[in-house]
């Protein structure tokens, strides 16, 4: 399903890390190492700092204590080595700008001073869209288009400059199943394909299910890391979100999770080799 | 009857053209030719970063400024220069929160609004000085205030030159912008300081009342018209430039003020862009629809500008 990873330095590493903000402490004691070409999902309930630890990776938001590395170097603004999507990203998005400008900005957006696009990048941008399936809408407004375009579109602003860090969050959040599925099938795309680390914030697993090899989980005020296999557990799931969570593994192989609140054993007895804990 | 007579005044003067020529029209043309101009080039960016409510508080904070030049015996643009600077300043560091912003707005506007009616007590301004605020008096700008207008002039198109584009990036992606490096909260700071200068500008033009009608409604005409950052300034400055010159020309042929005569032209040309692209943008992509990409039946009907 996932290919062999390729040695090198880690995509983010942790060590010691503690996040405050606002005098409240968000997290602590974050001891973990992403490695490079993992496709990650960074899963807790809300509120216990998924997003805050891509602010960190952005270099945003500066730790209270501990060292931070993202692929291979100290955190900071403006590395184009870390492709990014906001939360709400499609909610904000604009009527004023067209898909094109938008990716286009993900190249020249930092530059001042009048200078014209060049070929090459406008090349680039072309590439970019035309690899995430959003080339036919690209010359119409942000605003006009549905969830699934404008997240397509997002992804190719954060992959325009070859980024080897994708980090997306609540990429799927109001989509529609199908959405949801072209998004994923895209992320594992874009994975095989370039090799990239991606970090995606989600708080349903399940769509994710296929393409992700690791998890980063947000335990009692603490972030760990472990390939997604040893996640998907009934028990760590169950404490992570403070409510019964079921895991289910179907014949063929696929594993869901599910809120397990009345009967996760019954369950259990006829999924032929469920994991049970 | 009672409307007969007023309206009877107004009528069609037949030596328009050596009115036109005369230099206080000259001026008028001048100056209302560069608020245009730097209106024209902010406006895509106060519809953008949401600063339409901004913009017009900002002409209303100018208001006590004027009122104090007045009272000082200052030069007006001074004073107003003074207010809708530091008016700006203010509401910019009121983080980016829309909600947070809407509110410190609206209370520094009301506080400017109450010194502006203070100041204009005790400096005993007349009537005609308070209305020229309010409603800008076109046809009064003197030799002095075009020299200044140049100087703003110069800076909002120089410093717009360098910063555009990361403005621009900031203004319709900020969450991206910062995180890749762009100075997001500075550029928000220059942008309102230059926005500052242009009301300054274009409040002694068509005053505090109306002058959405040159900062936000070309722009917002523009934008029916086209996404594009570029197009939407030239359209937008070229609309302003319209609106001053045709009102400029229908004052000089009717004897009504020049300000009725610019607000109007620049709103009739919104509301015929607006009727001309409604349909249009009517048929607009349904919220959900079926498939996405990758399949030819999912293409929207619409062809987009």
């Amino acid at each position: 399903m996932t290919p062999p990873r390729p040695a090198g330095t880690a995509a983010l590493m942790l060590d010691d890390v503690s996040v405050v903000r606002g005098g409240r402490t968000v997290w602590s004691q974050g001891t973990l190492t992403v490695p490079a070409g993992a496709v990650v999902g960074v899963i807790g309930p809300n509120g216990a700092g998924k997003t805050t630890l891509f602010q960190v990776a952005l270099g945003l938001l500066p730790v209270a204590g501990g060292r931070v590395e993202v692929l291979g170097a100290a955190p900071r603004r403006g590395n184009h080595r870390i492709g990014y999507v906001p939360q709400n990203y499609t909610a904000a998005v604009n009527e004023a700008v067209r898909c094109r400008d938008l990716v286009t900005l993900g190249v020249t957006g930092g530059r001042f001073g009048l200078r014209r696009t060049s070929a090459a990048e406008r090349a680039r941008v072309q590439r970019a869209l035309e690899r995430v399936g959003a080339a036919e809408f690209a010359d119409r407004r942000m605003s006009e288009l549905s969830g699934g375009q404008q997240q397509r579109v997002a992804i190719a602003q954060a992959i325009v400059d070859d980024a080897e860090l994708l980090l997306l969050d609540e990429p799927l959040a109001n989509l529609d199943l199908r959405n949801q599925q072209e998004i994923v099938g895209l992320l594992g795309d874009l994975h095989r394909e370039r090799n990239a680390t991606i970090m995606i914030v989600a708080h349903d697993l399940n769509p994710l299910l296929p393409v992700l090899t690791d998890a980063v989980y947000l335990l009692d005020g603490h972030p760990h890391h472990d390939p997604i296999t040893d996640v998907v557990q009934e028990d760590l799931l169950t404490h992570l979100y403070g409510t019964p969570v079921g895991v289910v593994r179907t014949a063929q192989g696929d594993l869901f999770t599910r809120a397990a609140w009345r009967d996760v054993h019954h369950h259990h007895h006829h999924s032929p080799d469920g994991t049970a804990p | 009857m009672t409307l007969a007579q007023p309206l009877a005044a107004v009528q069609f003067q037949s030596n328009w053209l050596d009115i036109l020529t005369s230099p206080f029209m000259q001026h008028a043309l001048i100056g209302g030719s560069m608020v245009a101009l730097a209106a024209g080039l902010l406006g895509y960016f106060v519809i953008t970063r949401q600063n339409a409510f901004a913009a017009h508080a900002l002409a209303h904070i100018g208001f006590p400024g004027a009122t104090g030049a007045i009272l000082v015996g200052a030069p007006l643009t001074l004073g107003l220069a003074v207010f809708c600077v530091g008016g700006g300043v203010l509401i910019g560091l009121f983080g980016r929160r829309l909600a947070d912003r809407e509110m410190a707005t609206g209370t520094i506007l009301s506080l400017a609004t109450a010194l502006g009616v203070l100041f204009a007590a005790l400096a005993s301004a007349n009537a005609r000085t308070t209305t020229s605020v309010l409603f800008g008096n076109l046809l009064a700008i003197s030799r002095g205030q075009l020299v200044v207008f140049g100087v703003f002039t110069a800076a909002v198109v120089l410093v717009l030159a360098v910063i555009a584009r990361p403005l621009v990036f900031a203004s319709v992606d900020p969450e991206v912008a910062a995180a890749r490096g762009v100075p997001v909260r500075t550029l928000g700071l220059a942008f309102i300081v230059l926005l500052a200068l242009t009301i300054t500008m274009a409040v002694q033009v068509v005053g505090t009342l109306l002058l959405f009608a040159l900062v936000v409604t070309p722009a917002a005409t523009a934008l029916r018209l086209t996404a594009r950052p570029g197009y939407v300034a030239a359209i937008s400055v070229g609309l302003a430039l319209i609106a001053v010159w045709g009102g400029l020309v229908l004052a000089s042929m009717i004897d009504l003020p020049p300000s009725f005569f610019v607000v109007s032209t620049a709103v009739f040309a919104w509301v015929v862009v607006l009727a001309v692209t409604a349909p249009r943008r009517g048929r607009r992509t349904p919220t959900n629809p079926a498939p996405d990409t990758h399949h030819h039946h999912a293409r929207v009907p619409v062809s987009t500008v």
